[in-house]
């Protein structure tokens, strides 16, 4: 599902998951991580990068909270520019409206 | 089961250097119980693999397919139909089930998309390990149940070794040590007269040292 | 007499019999063989020359034997199933009888995983158990696993090593009796630290009567220092130094330790040969053998009985 995001179209992707030791569903959070880490490794191995995705712990009642996280990454994410498969596709759509105009 | 690791990400990339419309055929046998090579693998490796292609410039086109098993004709042949709309299939299965679809489908390039292993049991969620070697003549009954073939580094046959230290085998500290695990089970069993029993020199030809082997059921055939 | 070999003769004739080793070199220079065995002469009633130890390519264990011979002492040839198939094992063993050899010791050989190729297939065709089985076959009843004749038998003094310091304690009497059932005619046991469990270890054999169906030659080493003895009991898999042996040479003076350390050595022979049901003591001093002649003279062994060839 990550890397779906960032097949369509998405320069980064932030995960939220409830306070460790606090989830509802038990620790469907701590297993939550587990594959994220594993998507940072992918991200790394296809020179995406890890840093576009990015997993935040907070409670339900935390908004003020969110809003700074949510802050906090979309900066990250801007300073990391947008993601190889986006600059890949516009040089594509570059590439044909050329084509098109001779 | 059958057990597995994915290839490096790198190594595949590699593979898939002259395709740009291949087939990511996962199995719901052994590969998915050891989770390397099911149909949630088959989507993460067909996403991994178009991003890094689109990343370097250079797309490529995915069919995503589960199989219920590549090992058996019936199975492999539900495939065929489209098969040859493409250019290559990677495979995630075993590399049994790997080189079957390659005899079957002798026109398409067929890519290992895995490392096959062992033939192991899930010791615990996410751990797996080996079990049998597939010696061809089982001598379990003689052993409390455990392989010295297989459990045993050296394969010895009157074990353990003068290596055999606190249980451990003197390969590395997380490898138990095989003999140690026979005796225990003989003991508790109380058949250690069992112990020594396994004296005729092993016979390795009815392994894959005799050739590569072969059943034939004649009541089947 | 099985073999005829020096060793056999000197055991059967009821002397307190001594063996030491030579490792052979990490190259093709057939002189630092003969350099160590400068040192063994006249010292041993047989040297051991080890086979490929920890899975570290050495010169052959035959080549080293045939060195060993030439500079007048008799060879006992170390064999690992490690390495060899059973058919290389046969013939190894008729060419080494053929070239005089008439002492062998049957071993598993430590894992490959040690040495300068962990990536080396694991062969173990057939273990150390059975090789002795086979070389004993081949020696009394002239014939090859297969049936057919041997065209001359290999005449080999069988022995075997144990290791009553590894886990777990309670087979390593079941497994020596294994290797007598086998055919062994001699044990070299591992370097022994810890008395105690050694004096154990030998109640319990002789319980069985295996002291009376095999020669048992006790296994020592000279410590150099305090470190080597840390070093050897953290590292090697099977070593056990009691902490009172490692204090007795780690409280002298570092310039004094080696000479303690050949004096513990002393002392352990001198224990030994006083055990019933100790034959002899192989000393292995390892890349320390000009101390042999020091050691074994100092518990009182020399000269070595000369027996009828």
């Amino acid at each position: 599902m990550l890397l779906k995001a960032f097949e369509n179209g998405a320069d980064g992707v932030m995960v939220i998951g409830c306070l460790e030791g606090d989830c509802h569903y038990v620790n469907g959070n701590i297993r939550a991580r587990a594959r994220v880490e594993r998507v940072y490794n992918i991200l790394d191995q296809i020179k995406i990068g890890a840093d576009r995705v990015k997993m935040y712990n907070l409670s339900a009642g935390e908004g003020a909270k969110f809003a700074a996280f949510a802050n906090e990454f979309v900066d990250q994410v801007i300073e990391l520019g947008p993601s190889p498969i986006n600059v890949a596709r516009k040089h594509e759509v570059q590439e044909s409206a050329q084509e098109v105009e001779t | 089961m059958i057990t597995g690791t994915p290839k490096p990400i790198e190594e595949i990339i590699e593979m898939l250097e002259p395709y740009d419309n291949i087939i990511v055929a996962g199995c719901y046998g052994c590969v998915t119980v050891c989770r390397v090579g099911g149909d949630k693998e088959v989507q993460v490796l067909a996403s991994t693999v178009r991003l890094a292609r689109e990343a370097a410039g250079k797309k490529i086109k995915i069919k995503e397919v589960c199989l219920e098993r590549q090992c058996d004709p019936e199975y492999v042949e539900l495939m065929r139909p489209y098969v040859e709309d493409y250019q290559a299939v990677l495979s995630i299965a075993c590399g049994a089930g790997i080189q079957f679809m390659a005899e079957k489908f002798s026109v398409t390039p067929l890519l290992p998309g895995i490392n096959t292993g062992f033939l192991g049991v899930t010791e615990r969620q996410g751990e797996w390990a080996e079990r049998c070697q597939g010696c061809g003549d089982c001598v379990l009954h003689l052993t409390g149940g455990i392989c010295p073939v297989t459990r045993c580094a050296k394969s010895i046959f009157h074990g353990p070794c003068g290596g055999s230290v606190h249980g451990t085998c003197e390969v590395s500290k997380n490898v138990t040590c095989g003999w140690q695990l026979i005796i225990d089970r003989l003991k508790s069993l109380d058949q250690m007269e069992n112990y020594g029993k396994l004296k005729p020199y092993k016979g390795w030809d009815t392994s894959r040292d005799g050739g590569p082997r072969r059943i034939i059921r004649e009541d089947m055939v | 007499m099985k073999s005829g070999s020096n060793l056999e003769k000197v055991l059967a004739a009821g002397h307190f019999a001594v063996t030491a080793e030579c490792g052979p070199p990490r190259g093709a220079d057939p002189n630092k063989v003969l350099e160590k065995a400068k040192h063994v002469k006249g010292n041993v009633d047989a040297c051991n020359v080890t086979d490929n130890q920890t899975s570290v390519v050495r010169m052959s264990s035959l080549a080293g034997c045939i060195l060993v011979k030439e500079s007048g002492t008799e060879p006992l040839l170390q064999m690992v199933v490690r390495d060899r198939n059973r058919i290389a094992i046969q013939s190894d063993l008729l060419g080494a009888a053929a070239l005089g050899v008439r002492n062998l010791l049957c071993l598993s050989g430590d894992h490959q995983k040690f040495g300068d190729d962990p990536q080396a297939k694991n062969v173990f065709d057939i273990d150390s158990i059975q090789l002795i089985h086979l070389a004993k076959m081949m020696r009394d009843e002239g014939v090859f696993p297969s049936g057919d004749k041997l065209e001359g038998a290999p005449k080999f003094y069988i022995g075997c090593a144990v290791n009553p310091f590894a886990d777990p304690y309670e087979i390593r009497v079941a497994r020596l009796k294994l290797k007598v059932d086998a055919g062994a005619d001699f044990v070299q046991t591992q370097c022994i630290y810890n008395m105690d469990k050694f004096k154990q270890y030998m109640e319990d054999a002789k319980k069985q009567g295996l002291h009376e169906q095999v020669k048992i030659l006790a296994g020592v080493t000279p410590l150099k220092s305090a470190g080597m003895a840390k070093f050897m009991n953290r590292m090697v898999a099977g070593i056990d130094i009691p902490e009172e042996v490692i204090k007795r040479i780690a409280d002298e003076p570092k310039e004094k330790q080696a000479a303690k350390g050949i004096e513990m050595c002393i002392e352990q022979i001198q224990e030994v040969k006083e055990m019933e049901g100790i034959a002899g003591a192989h000393v292995m001093a390892i890349e320390w053998e000009e101390k042999l002649n020091e050691i074994i003279g100092g518990a009182g062994l020399l000269p070595r009985p000369a027996v009828e060839q």
